[in-house]
């Protein structure tokens, strides 16, 4: 009797543990869009919907907030601002990073541990907080202000991620190619170029997507290091208290967009990204 | 170039990168949070201390940092193993769990505004449900709890991704075969987890930790989103001396005492979660 019971129930069992598997998963999906979706209302509603009580559950399209938000005085500039530096970011991280990842992945050479404990030293430190003593420097310098000398600061953000992934992309890939590309009259640097670059270029691109996202999303830098020529993440922050909200709300649609494609694009990389990048 | 040579030169660029905009503003800082103008002095730290909104702000930083971190470890570990034994639609799901990843605090502020001001989501739920007659007012001074759970969710909602991240990176680095065998002694799926992944997570857990820790302490944009000047935190603190009091020795003298508290529950995680030598997989 007692073989044939648990026989039955067994299944039984297993058939609702996997009903609350999928509730479960289904929820926590529920978690992270349904905010995600309310903003999308919020954005998608005219102004005065936007300030009206109770709101609607779904949106009624109208772009009167985007339009609002497009010719509210200086956010376009912002935008711009915005994109140039995390572009600027994206390849300085790059250009500087890409190369240590290199020499990290194919020598050994003395100092190699001291400078990784340097990479990883930038890890445990708010580094966002450099932008207090980096706005003294900048005004000496003639930095203050511009969007290159935030992108510098956003750069120091991005680099140990650039390395330590570059490094990791550069791991993947045998030594073995390189050196059969040398005895079929390479140079180190044909070698690289014609053999190592184009396999590695889709993960290059993948961590320099991270780079932008990085500086993109960046505010207390942002905000310390810039007056006339604010990002966008600076000028929502800096007229958080005196914007309406439909210009709060399409500042943070068009926060998000960039980020949802962005990590979208990437997603084949986050985990290895993250997973070496973190050891 | 020789093989000798060649990795310096490559390195060259971050090393004097990093000298210059990460290890140079360091010693900026300190000089200017130890002086005010003649000589060594504590006077910054006097008087940033000393200023009735710092005890509040460090309570409040601490708590949220309590309330928040305890919760994204759970739900980082929860989402990971469900996603790691799940056979159909894991690149869907992960896409979505990881979306948070990429939005800034401000975006995730703003998105928890839509939700609890006054004319929100909440409020037109409540009056939906005939909870309240009329929308309430919850990001208040009424309503301080309120305040810090919608500062607390809007933290929970936003960086639980970068925990996870590591988290199933980390799953994937355990060999099957210690499952497999445990399997075979009749462990219970809790045993497992217990004996088998929390351990050889350790490694992840310690990154994955250190790295929200500090993000909870330089928690700035959400609570200026959600809060304002209801609930002032250390950061928040920081950015009012820089730029509405123009004191940069105090908002330097704030940057060490952050500092040196993210650096003391650096220690403390690492110390706590240390790797056993030669106990790597």
């Amino acid at each position: 009797m007692t073989t044939v019971t648990t026989d039955v129930a067994a299944p039984d069992a297993r058939r609702a543990g996997r009903y609350v598997y999928i509730a479960a998963v289904v929820l926590l999906c529920a978690w992270v869009l349904v905010p995600l979706y309310f903003l999308l209302i919020n954005t998608l509603s005219s102004p005065e919907t936007v300030n009206s009580f109770p709101k609607p559950f779904l949106p009624e399209f109208d772009l009167g907030s985007l339009g609002f938000f497009a010719g509210f005085a200086g956010i376009l500039t912002a935008l711009k601002n915005s994109i140039l530096v995390a572009g600027l970011t994206m390849i300085m991280s790059i250009l500087i990073g890409a190369p240590a990842g290199y020499a990290l992945s194919r020598f050994d050479f003395r100092g190699k541990e001291a400078f990784r404990l340097l990479i990883l030293l930038t890890r445990a430190f708010p580094l966002p907080l450099l932008a207090l003593p980096l706005a003294v420097m900048f005004i000496q310098t003639g930095l203050d202000d511009t969007v290159f000398g935030l992108s510098l600061v956003h750069t120091t953000l991005a680099i140990p991620f650039a390395v330590l992934i570059t490094f990791s992309l550069f791991s993947g890939i045998p030594l073995e190619l390189e050196e059969a590309a040398w005895t079929l009259g390479c140079t180190r640097l044909t070698a690289f170029t014609k053999v190592v670059l184009p396999l590695i270029l889709p993960g290059i691109t993948a961590s320099a997507i991270f780079a932008f996202v990085i500086s993109w999303n960046e505010v207390f830098a942002a905000a310390v290091l810039t007056i006339e020529n604010r990002t966008l993440t600076a000028f929502l922050l800096q007229n958080l208290d005196t914007s309406p909200l439909h210009l709060k709300f399409a500042g943070g649609f068009i926060l998000v967009v960039p980020a949802l494609i962005f990590i979208f694009a990437v997603r084949k990389y986050l985990f290895a990204m993250w997973g070496i990048a973190n050891r | 170039m020789n093989a000798r040579v060649l990795p310096y030169v490559l390195i060259l660029p971050v090393t004097a990168f990093l000298c210059l905009f990460f290890l140079y503003p360091f010693v900026l800082v300190a000089k200017q949070a130890f002086s005010t103008g003649d000589g060594f002095t504590l006077e910054n730290f006097r008087q940033v201390v000393g200023y009735w909104k710092f005890p509040i702000s460090l309570q409040n930083t601490l708590l949220l940092a309590a309330a928040v971190v305890p919760v994204q470890l759970a739900l980082a570990l929860l989402m990971a193993t469900m996603v790691n034994k799940m056979q159909r639609g894991r690149d869907l799901v992960l896409y979505v769990w990881t979306i948070p990843l990429g939005i800034s605090d401000l975006a995730a502020g703003i998105i928890w505004l839509a939700i609890f001001e006054q004319s929100g989501f909440l409020n037109s739920m409540l009056s939906g449900l005939g909870v309240v007659d009329r929308p309430v007012n919850f990001l208040s001074y009424q309503h301080p709890g309120v305040v810090f759970l919608a500062i607390a969710l809007a933290e929970i909602w936003r960086a639980t991704a970068i925990m996870l991240v590591i988290l199933v990176a980390g799953i994937g680095l355990i060999p099957k075969e210690y499952y497999e065998a445990a399997e075979v002694f009749g462990a219970s799926p809790w045993k497992r987890f217990t004996r088998i992944t929390l351990p050889l997570l350790r490694p992840s857990l310690q990154t994955a930790l250190v790295l929200r820790v500090i993000l909870a302490f330089e928690v700035f944009a959400v609570v200026l989103a959600l809060g304002g000047t209801l609930f002032p935190v250390l950061m928040g603190e920081t950015y009012a001396y820089q730029f509405d009091l123009l004191d940069s020795g105090a908002a330097a003298a704030m940057a060490l005492i952050i500092l040196a508290i993210s650096i003391g529950f650096t220690l403390i995680i690492l110390r706590a979660l240390r790797v056993p030598k030669g106990a790597t997989i």
